[in-house]
């Protein structure tokens, strides 16, 4: 018989999404951050964006090449993912060779050595930036001033964010409500009007980005709306108690990383929980912890530091956190 | 609201090519190859020789036990071969094989097209005609009649669901029997009823065919017992308890039957045949097959002759097309994929499609990113890339403990997941292992 | 400063003190009696813990060993002989001799022999092929080709010849643990007695199948056709459910089989004198 058919297992036809497909979505629902950070800072967002993207690209590639000698996956686009989260956590002014420093790390130390993609237990770019936030705190914390699309690149003109600035007035003792005026408005904050690092400015792109992602079903609403809810919650009781020492919700869930980590970092699907329960989990934990490093802490943001410390949880989770089964529970009405 | 079951399921592309191709009578097959085993439990036993001349509907083996099924012949003819015959697996099976003269029926069938309405037989008459007639589930388990509608000592039934959901892709075969024999379908209902001593049935029926919906609605105007229920589209509300909760909000408990609900499930076609068993005294030796496939020059819903091989069938519908990849026996979610065309049509055949090559192959498998797809669709709240993990290492304990039993083998798994991996190849098999290992404790228990 | 640190090491040298004695006290009341032999005849033992001899691991054969009142039954096939005399010797008792062995596999279907009738597009695992189908050939009964006798033999023994698609067994390392054997859906691996120079003897061919359709699945399978089993001399053949079968016990390696079997379905393996018929199959067997 020539035409020799194919058998294997029902079923025999699949859904469209592939691993390619999916991390494509991420990449789109990432775009208008990226456009907003390129408006913002100028043409160092553009160089610290290609930098991180393309070393992330070529470790792995030389990694999966050389190092294991096993088949290469640049193409599934996690590799993109990852250099572009990284390029988002850095100032839009950060020298290349740092840059390059932080790929080796995101990719070689905290993917490649856990067996690639989906065997690593921590976020690969969170790893990467809190490694160069501890090896490189200066550079890592000199945010340039956002000044339009004609910044340069290594003479722009910097300055602390906001919640530096918060942080910093509080622990000399000025009120709230006077250190309120030295940083941008809420509306300002929305749109990404401050400094930060390059990607996570501008809360509405973001946002926008989650809306995508959501209508594409890439991700559920879990841990966005945990990360963030809980968040809000956790600091609006504080901002009750005293609002004089704290500020108010808004302006944490605005600020920061809040919003780049709780829509596309805790969102990674490789170092979340796999149930609903877990997710809602998962999402709270970094919403409180996140407040606990701003607000006791010595860092003025921790939301990378409350991924990762969430990240090692979740393998815990996976094993315990399980759904009531079908028919467990009968409760038949 | 359109009721549906709460969690899990997906949305395969319909591809219903046949909703509208009424059901046609292909020409007689030369020569029928009839399996002794196309239910579920124990195979019958062949009470036919070689040489011998048989009847259009005469018994030609009995059932081999109380969960087996007894075997007409479709055909009138000679027996010119029992042997074993490769069947759709590849593996060989008991087979009768049948040379066609002609079509003569045994007398005792009634083949007046006039549809019958009363309802003569007592109960436990019904339950004897259904083992006569060697009526089996024609939704695909092929799981005998009259074992189903006996109601287990201690176990109360208060319900009869119809199942006319037909979720699987391309699949018409329910669809346009409820449509142009609604009537019948009805008259089964209220026999299987009688059987069952109920005073409800409900028919679900998935809002993609809303003609059948009306028709059938339209007929059940007039008998307040029986209701017809739009649900929502989604894989797979055929599934038993997938249909119940869906209709009455009960689950059926984890290694339970429906009956542990009070809830008897029948398909539409199995309707029917109860109808064709009880009210013309017909066994079952033929059922309506889609013949459907995008490069298939004429799909259509034929009326076929148990035993006719899937190659003529083929042929009829315009032959097979060049680039064929694969031909699935069922629906392509749960279907299996065939080595050739040659295997006979069978009880449980409801559907044959054909892929092109392009369709038929897998992606490459890539590893699992962990995105948590498969647990969401799965409609049993399982954790197939666990289980999948589980079978895999051998841990078949734990793998029980994570109810991999409970897995109804839907295959949603398998289709969403994005890195194309073999969850449910791996959970078969996994399933198999533990009721491997289930077997072997009860037959220690029973030792000790 | 001075202080501090006196103070940690005395209070630390008598908290382990303390410990010590706790410990000591807890060693004594506690204390499990066990066997020594059982230690001795462990650290004979190749702790390969494969489970050939039909135990979960070295350490529970050695406590078989030593609880058992003689020897019968009890193997050790990884370190053979040797090693059951030396734990004989240690046990006092009478040492039972086992024949060796090794794994041979009863098909030999390559891609030539056994043409392909269909695909299989499914996850590499041969347990899925088997419950699924008769597999890529129209023999239902030979090798599935994905290895998970490969997969499971811990010794190195075996390997996947990816021309013929079959596992090849190398003889010097089977330890005939067995764990092919098992793990082998279609119950193709059998262990066999091991003979002087790896020579090897046996009807390659698992087919039940009556002659007609197994012959037509595959050009060497077996069709009891009953030829061996008429020239054999010492009743080493014997045919059942369609296949002959040789008797390793019996079998004199005399070969006249080999030359009567007309579908060559008997493979001769490590003779000396080349026969050009027997160095072609040879060939196809073990490269």
């Amino acid at each position: 018989m020539s035409n020799v058919l194919n058998i294997s297992p029902a079923p025999h036809i699949f859904a469209k999404d592939t691993t390619r497909s999916l991390m494509l979505d991420v990449i789109i629902a990432l775009s208008p951050a990226l456009i907003a950070s390129i408006y913002y800072f100028g043409y160092g967002a553009i160089i610290v964006t290609l930098t991180s993207v393309v070393s992330c690209l070529v470790f792995e590639y030389l990694i999966q090449r050389f190092v294991l000698k096993g088949p290469v996956t640049i193409t599934d686009g996690s590799a993109v993912v990852t250099g572009l989260l990284l390029a988002f956590n850095l100032p839009s002014n950060m020298p290349v060779f740092i840059i390059i420093i932080g790929s080796i790390v995101s990719i070689g130390i905290a993917k490649m050595t856990f067996g690639g993609l989906g065997n690593n237990p921590f976020n690969p770019a969170l790893v990467g930036r809190v490694f160069l936030l501890i090896s490189f705190p200066v550079q890592m914390t000199s945010w340039p001033v956002p000044s339009g699309f004609n910044t340069g690149y290594s003479d722009a003109v910097t300055g602390a964010t906001p919640l530096a600035l918060v942080k910093e007035g509080l622990k000399n003792g000025e009120s709230v409500s006077d250190l309120m005026h030295q940083v941008p408005s809420h509306m300002q904050m929305f749109y990404g009007h401050m400094g930060g690092s390059m990607g996570e400015v501008a809360a509405a792109a973001l946002i926008l980005g989650l809306i995508y992602m959501l209508i594409r079903k890439t991700i559920t609403w879990h841990i966005p709306v945990a990360v963030l809810g809980s968040i809000a919650a956790f600091t609006a009781i504080l901002w009750l108690i005293n609002p004089d020492k704290n500020a108010d919700p808004m302006f944490h869930l605005l600020t920061g990383g809040v919003m780049l980590g709780a829509i596309f970092m805790a969102t990674d699907y490789v170092t979340s929980p796999m149930s609903y329960k877990g997710m809602i989990i998962f999402g709270v934990g970094i919403g409180v912890l996140t407040v606990i490093i701003r607000v006791f802490g010595a860092y003025p943001e921790g939301i990378s530091f409350a991924i990762l410390i969430m990240n090692a949880f979740v393998p815990l989770m996976n094993k315990y956190i399980k759904p009531v089964r079908f028919g467990e529970e009968v409760s038949n009405g | 609201m359109i009721k549906t079951f709460p969690y899990g399921g997906t949305h395969p592309p319909d591809n219903k090519l046949t909703a509208d191709g009424k059901i046609v009578y292909p020409p007689l097959p030369s020569s029928v190859s009839i399996p002794l085993l196309q239910h579920a439990g124990i195979p019958a036993i062949s009470v036919v020789t070689k040489g011998d001349k048989v009847l259009t509907g005469q018994l030609i083996a009995k059932a081999g036990g109380f969960i087996s099924a007894n075997i007409h012949s479709s055909v009138s003819g000679v027996v010119t071969k029992i042997d074993k015959v490769t069947d759709s697996s590849g593996y060989k099976q008991e087979s009768i094989i049948i040379e066609v003269t002609g079509d003569e029926w045994k007398d005792t069938i009634d083949r007046d097209p006039a549809i019958r309405r009363e309802i003569i037989l007592s109960g436990e008459e019904i339950l004897n005609r259904c083992l006569e007639s060697g009526i089996v589930g024609l939704g695909g388990a092929a799981f005998p009649t009259h074992v189903k509608l006996k109601v287990p000592a201690g176990k109360k039934c208060d319900l009869l669901i119809i199942n006319g959901v037909e979720c699987e892709p391309y699949l018409t075969s329910d669809h346009r029997m409820m449509l142009e024999k609604g009537e019948e379908i009805i008259t089964g209902i209220l026999i299987m009823m009688k059987a069952l001593n109920v005073s409800r049935a409900m028919i679900g029926i998935e809002n993609n065919k809303p003609d059948t919906i009306e028709h059938l609605g339209k007929l059940c105007k007039e008998i307040s017992e029986i209701t017809v229920h739009p649900l929502k589209v989604k894989y797979p509300q055929g599934g038993e308890k997938q249909l119940i909760k869906a209709l009455i909000n009960r689950e059926v408990p984890s290694g339970g039957l429906p009956i542990d609900v009070g809830v008897v499930v029948q398909n539409a076609g199995t309707a029917f045949a109860v109808y064709e068993a009880v009210q013309k005294n017909k066994p079952l030796i033929e059922r309506v097959v889609t013949i459907t496939g995008k490069s298939l020059a004429s799909p259509s819903n034929y009326m076929v002759r148990i035993g006719t091989l899937v190659s003529d069938l083929i042929k009829a519908a315009g032959g097979l097309p060049e680039n064929t990849g694969k031909i699935i026996n069922g629906g392509p979610m749960m279907g299996k994929a065939v080595t050739t065309a040659d295997v006979p049509v069978v009880k449980a055949t409801s559907g044959i499609v054909i892929l092109k090559k392009e369709e038929s192959l897998r992606r490459p498998v890539g590893p699992c990113i962990r995105c948590g797809k498969c647990n969401t669709v799965c409609a049993l709240k399982l954790e197939p890339y666990l289980l999948m993990a589980l079978t895999r290492k051998d841990l078949t304990e734990r793998a029980e403990t994570e109810r991999i039993t409970d897995c109804c083998e839907c295959g949603s798994c398998s289709y969403i997941c994005p890195a194309a991996r073999p969850l449910l190849d791996y959970i078969r098999l996994g399933k198999s292992q533990v009721l491997q290992m289930k077997r072997e404790r009860t037959l220690e228990k029973n030792k000790a | 400063m001075s202080s501090t640190v006196l103070m940690t090491i005395i209070s630390l040298t008598l908290l382990g003190l303390l410990s010590s004695v706790i410990l000591y006290f807890i060693a004594q009341k506690f204390q499990v009696f066990e066997d020594p032999r059982i230690d001795e005849i462990q650290a004979i033992l190749p702790a390969a813990n494969c489970g050939g001899c039909g135990f979960a691991g070295c350490r529970n054969f050695a406590e078989a060993l030593v609880k058992a009142d003689t020897m019968d039954g009890l193997n050790c096939p990884v370190g053979g002989s040797g090693t059951m005399t030396a734990a004989a010797r240690i046990l006092g008792k009478e040492p039972v001799p086992a024949d060796p062995m090794v794994a041979v596999l009863l098909c030999n279907g390559t891609p030539g022999n056994r043409p392909r009738t269909s695909k299989y597009d499914g996850a590499s695992d041969c347990r899925i092929t088997h419950n699924l189908y008769a597999g890529e050939t129209d023999c239902a009964f030979g090798c599935v080709s994905h290895g998970d006798c490969v997969k499971v033999c811990s010794f190195d023994a075996m390997y996947m010849d990816n021309r013929t698609g079959l596992p090849v067994i190398i003889d010097e390392k089977c330890v005939a643990c067995g764990l092919c054997v098992k793990a082998c859906p279609r119950k193709i691996i059998e262990l066999r007695k091991k003979a002087k120079k790896d020579r090897k003897l046996y009807v390659a061919c698992a087919n039940k199948d009556k002659g007609g359709p197994a012959r037509r699945a595959c050009k060497v399978a077996c069709i009891a056709c009953n030829k061996c089993l008429n020239v054999c001399e010492f009743g080493a053949i014997k045919i059942e459910n369609n296949l002959a079968y040789i008797d390793a016990l019996k079998c004199t390696f005399c070969r006249k089989c080999v030359s009567v079997c007309p579908t060559e379905s008997i493979l001769e393996l490590n003779f000396p004198p080349p026969k050009a018929k027997a160095e072609v199959r040879e060939a196809t067997v073990n490269a």
